[in-house]
């Protein structure tokens, strides 16, 4: 059974000359209970994919072009600003990197937690405050009672990030989009917000997409991925099938960079070069002027995702190559 | 060093080739400010007639062709009264400015970038000098120095650098928190050339922007100091002066009081143009 | 050991917090909050030391400290002289030897100077090169840290974040430093961009034989460039000893959370359990008494509580700042 199911996904900036795109043809399935990593660079669409599923744009200059996004039999593209109100917060909610400056500073976080309830339910204040409590509590929060009554700004980052959660899941959101919720958050302190996310899914069966640069919280925490760059897909499948067995050159030289694989002090295969800039995108398949398996194929024409194996696709042609090199 | 190469051509090239096309504001406001300049510059050539010679045959006679805009009560040219008197309005209004500026920035470089005892006197004798109305100050310093245009720029300098020293020192206060601010302390250089040349380029930019909006309150003050008899004096031409010196004659001669006042708005509204192109060019909030 | 280069003893920062305008009419002391708290620390010469610890921990005004960009009391002993102590003169030679590569690699360079000027400046400050032979040398420079001559004409804001901070490198390799401290210089990178970098602080190391101070709150990359590591919690160093050891077999419980809570790409996981250390540092402003750890300490006893934890000490192939290592052990 398919909870969220994206088609095709494209997300247009408006440029002074043209229309470029942020994310092209991004197309995953989610089930419940499933937590699914969108990973990729900066600059490779990944915030913006996620932003788009709530179409919750940055700027007036973005669009949504094209793609489906079907929840519950119902197209989130096609519905009205107020159907779509209705499924932000309540269906799907979202939580940020920085919950700093996504936590409302003059309420208390108990309102902060009550809101969305009467805003989406008509609950009474009073019921919920109580709930409120009860949703620290599930988040980990030590004393749920005594602190409702406190400001974000009296929260450590950790515990800000807890907080954001909490009003996130008010509602009892089907699926929760992630947007690099521990990036600025120390290692140990990640650690329990992972752990936190774990725990909730296999208590409640939420629905987790987990945008992310980090492949070791992809490896730690997703049960598929689809790593993306420069806004196009370029693998997708199983968290371990895709992180022991890449098939794209792109995805085994993410994880050719990382400084544990290697053996101490010896040079580390990296991918030469850097991401092109948007509106300056290579002909072909994107990743070709860094990919040492490119071939003439790749500098004329994109390369479609292609099934490699059961639930897994590459967008390569030389996908059995790479595979062939790998460890 | 660093400040005079800011207005060398190299460094205005460098500055638009940094930041890309200016708006059409700074165009229009830079034509605006010209035309001014080259009225005081052409003065003796433009005029019809001498600002001071006065022709007793023909006081006070209303704009005509021989006078496009009237004669006043010793039968001077008007007009020709206002294009001399751009040479002394815009005088003003740059040294009126220049002075301030140079002093404010030197202070407010020092107390950001050092920070600690030179910051607290500073920033206490800034306190006292905003303590008193501007225009107050400025009226009691000339009243000591006795009335005339250097007076004006005596105090207008002591009055005026406030403005200059709080924007360069707050912009100061952020740089010095700036990574390549500790890289410069790192490689060894020296307080003079981490300060005029690595953080001043980059905090003056509002205190720029800032002192073309202060051309016009300048050359308001000035005008109106001139009004009040503390600033020029008669017969200079002036635009305060002959505003003040035509209000006698306002219900029967309008034109006297009336087109040097004109003159002010129109050179006001030309270096405010300049300034809001500026503002909106350099990615200053005001 | 007379191979030593830099020698970090009792080394402290501690800034004054900002008093009220009440406290400043009663008089009362302003409150010190002691970033970094009596470390010690060694280097020797060639040799690549990492220092990791999460924020707050005061790794980054200990690196600051070395290169007295930050006042500190204590000794850093460099060569032999105390860095502290030393008048402007002297100071000046030092920051030829030891410089600095920043986190921030748009914000370390200054936005108005081409690259290329940049680079010149430090040149003729420091009178390394003759004025004809700048050019030659800004171009080998920027070819050292893998940049194409055409970059001298470039402005920082031109520049992506792994470019930038190649620049921020050869800016510090212009003095031809021995010494050289980078604080998170990868931190800021994506992956890719970062193992580039890696591999070029890794080869600067093998053919400059620079000695360095890699400062980090990555384990991973630190132990992947450094031969031994120093990790801090709250201002003090907790543990230190050679990188295997640090990351095999950490000694410190605190050392032993941060290698647990590594993200890895390990399988099968089996679900491995992510570890349970609770709690998150508290501000070095209020520090807890005894060992500042023992709030969050899974093996915390009742002399962690009371007593500060002893001085850092040889357990196997590291030293320890633990009460779980009584004295009497020895290696």
């Amino acid at each position: 059974m398919t909870l969220l199911d994206v088609a095709g996904l494209r997300t247009e900036f408006a440029t002074p000359t043209r229309a470029v795109a942020a994310v092209d043809g991004l197309s995953f399935q989610l089930r419940p209970g499933e937590i699914l990593g969108l990973v990729g660079e900066s600059g490779s669409g990944k915030t913006v994919a996620c932003r788009s599923l709530l179409r919750l744009l940055p700027s007036r200059r973005a669009r949504i072009a094209a793609g489906t996004v079907m929840f519950e039999n119902r197209d989130l593209m096609r519905l009205s600003e107020a159907e779509m109100r209705v499924v932000r917060g309540r269906d799907i909610a979202m939580i940020f990197q920085n919950p700093a400056s996504h936590l409302d500073p003059v309420f208390t976080v108990g309102d902060l937690i009550a809101e969305p309830l009467i805003w989406h339910f008509g609950e009474s204040r009073r019921a919920a405050r109580k709930r409120a409590v009860e949703l620290l509590r599930q988040v980990g929060i030590p004393d749920p009672a005594g602190q409702i009554e406190r400001y974000p700004h009296q929260f450590s980052g950790g515990m800000k990030q807890r907080v954001m959660i909490a009003a996130a899941l008010a509602c009892e959101p089907k699926i929760l989009l992630a947007d690099e919720p521990t990036t600025a958050l120390d290692v140990t302190v990640q650690a329990q917000i992972l752990r936190l996310l774990l725990d909730l899914r296999d208590r409640t069966g939420l629905a987790i997409v987990l945008v992310t640069h980090d492949i070791g919280v992809v490896a730690e925490t997703c049960d598929s991925v689809v790593v993306l760059y420069s806004g196009r897909v370029m693998e997708c499948g199983g968290t371990q099938d895709v992180l022991t067995r890449p098939r794209h050159p792109y995805t085994r030289g993410l994880l050719d960079s990382l400084p544990t694989t290697a053996a101490r002090g010896a040079e580390l295969p990296s991918i030469s070069g850097y991401p092109p800039p948007l509106d300056r995108l290579p002909q072909g398949c994107r990743f070709h002027p860094r990919c040492r398996f490119a071939i003439d194929r790749c500098r004329r024409e994109p390369i479609e995702l292609e099934t490699v194996d059961d639930g897994h696709a590459s967008a390569c042609v030389r996908w059995r190559e790479v595979m062939e090199v790998g460890p | 060093m660093a400040v005079s190469e800011l207005h060398t051509p190299r460094r205005l090239a460098k500055l638009h080739e940094r930041l890309g096309e200016p708006p059409r504001l700074v165009y229009i406001g830079a034509a605006a400010v010209a035309f001014w300049f080259v009225v005081a510059v052409f003065a003796p050539f433009i005029a019809p007639y001498d600002p001071i010679a006065q022709d007793l045959r023909t006081t006070l006679s209303p704009p005509s062709w021989a006078h496009p805009l009237g004669t006043d009560n010793f039968g001077r040219d008007v007009l020709s009264r206002i294009i001399f008197g751009t040479r002394l309005d815009l005088e003003m209004g740059i040294l009126g400015v220049l002075f301030p500026f140079l002093i404010g920035i030197t202070l407010g470089a020092f107390a950001g970038y050092f920070g600690g005892i030179v910051d607290t006197l500073l920033m206490r004798l800034l306190d006292v000098t905003i303590a008193f109305p501007y225009f107050v100050l400025v009226i009691a310093i000339i009243a000591i120095l006795g009335p005339g245009v250097s007076s004006f720029y005596i105090s207008v300098a002591l009055v005026g650098w406030v403005s200059y020293a709080r924007l360069v020192r707050a912009e100061m206060l952020v740089l010095r928190e700036q990574d390549y601010v500790m890289a410069c302390r790192a490689l060894g250089f020296g307080h003079l050339r981490t300060m005029l040349r690595h953080m001043l380029p980059n905090a003056i930019i509002p205190a720029v922007v800032f002192s073309m909006t202060d051309v016009v309150i300048v050359i308001l003050l000035g005008s109106s100091l001139s009004y009040l008899g503390l600033g020029a004096q008669p017969p200079t031409p002036e635009w305060g002066v002959m505003v003040a010196d035509g209000q006698n004659f306002i219900t029967r001669a309008w034109w006297i009081t009336f087109f040097p006042g004109v003159a002010i708005v129109l050179a006001a509204l030309s270096f405010s143009l300049f300034a809001d192109g500026l503002a909106e060019w350099l990615g200053v909030q005001e | 050991m007379n191979d030593l280069l830099v020698d970090v003893r009792d080394l402290s920062v501690r800034y004054t917090l900002s008093r009220s305008f009440a406290d400043l009419l009663r008089r009362k002391p302003g409150r010190e909050l002691a970033a970094v708290d009596g470390a010690h620390l060694a280097i020797r010469k060639g040799e690549a030391v990492g220092l990791v610890g999460e924020s707050g921990s005061g790794k980054s005004s200990l690196g600051r400290a070395l290169l007295r960009l930050t006042p500190a009391t204590g000794e850093v002993r460099f060569d032999g002289t105390d860095v502290l102590r030393q008048d402007r003169r002297s100071l000046l030679a030092y920051r030829k030897r030891a410089q600095m590569v920043f986190q921030d690699p748009l914000a370390s360079l200054n936005p108005r100077f081409k690259v290329g000027e940049a680079l010149a400046e430090v040149l003729r400050v420091h009178r390394l090169t003759r004025r004809e032979e700048i050019p030659g040398r800004v171009a080998a420079l920027l070819d050292t840290v893998g940049l194409d001559t055409e970059f001298a004409d470039r402005r920082p804001r031109g520049l992506s974040g792994g470019q930038c901070q190649r620049v921020g490198i050869a800016r510090a390799l212009a003095v031809e430093p021995e010494f050289i401290i980078a604080d998170e210089p990868v931190s800021a990178l994506d992956l890719s961009i970062q193992a580039q970098i890696l591999n070029l602080f890794l080869r600067l190391q093998r053919e400059m034989q620079l000695t360095m101070l890699f400062i980090s709150h990555d384990l991973g990359v630190v132990h992947h460039l450094c031969q031994r590591v120093a990790v801090m919690y709250l201002g003090r160093i907790v543990e230190e000893g050679p990188a295997d050891e640090i990351f095999y077999h950490p000694k410190h419980p605190y050392t032993q959370s941060l290698v647990e809570a590594m993200p890895r790409v390990e399988f099968p996981k089996g679900r491995r359990e992510l570890p349970r250390l609770e709690g998150e540092p508290p501000s070095p402003a209020d520090k807890p008494p005894g060992c500042a750890f023992h709030p969050r300490c899974p093996h915390v006893m009742d002399a962690c509580r009371q007593d500060p934890p002893p001085s850092i000490r040889r357990v196997g192939a590291a030293a320890t700042a633990c009460h779980l290592y009584p004295e009497t052990e020895k290696a």
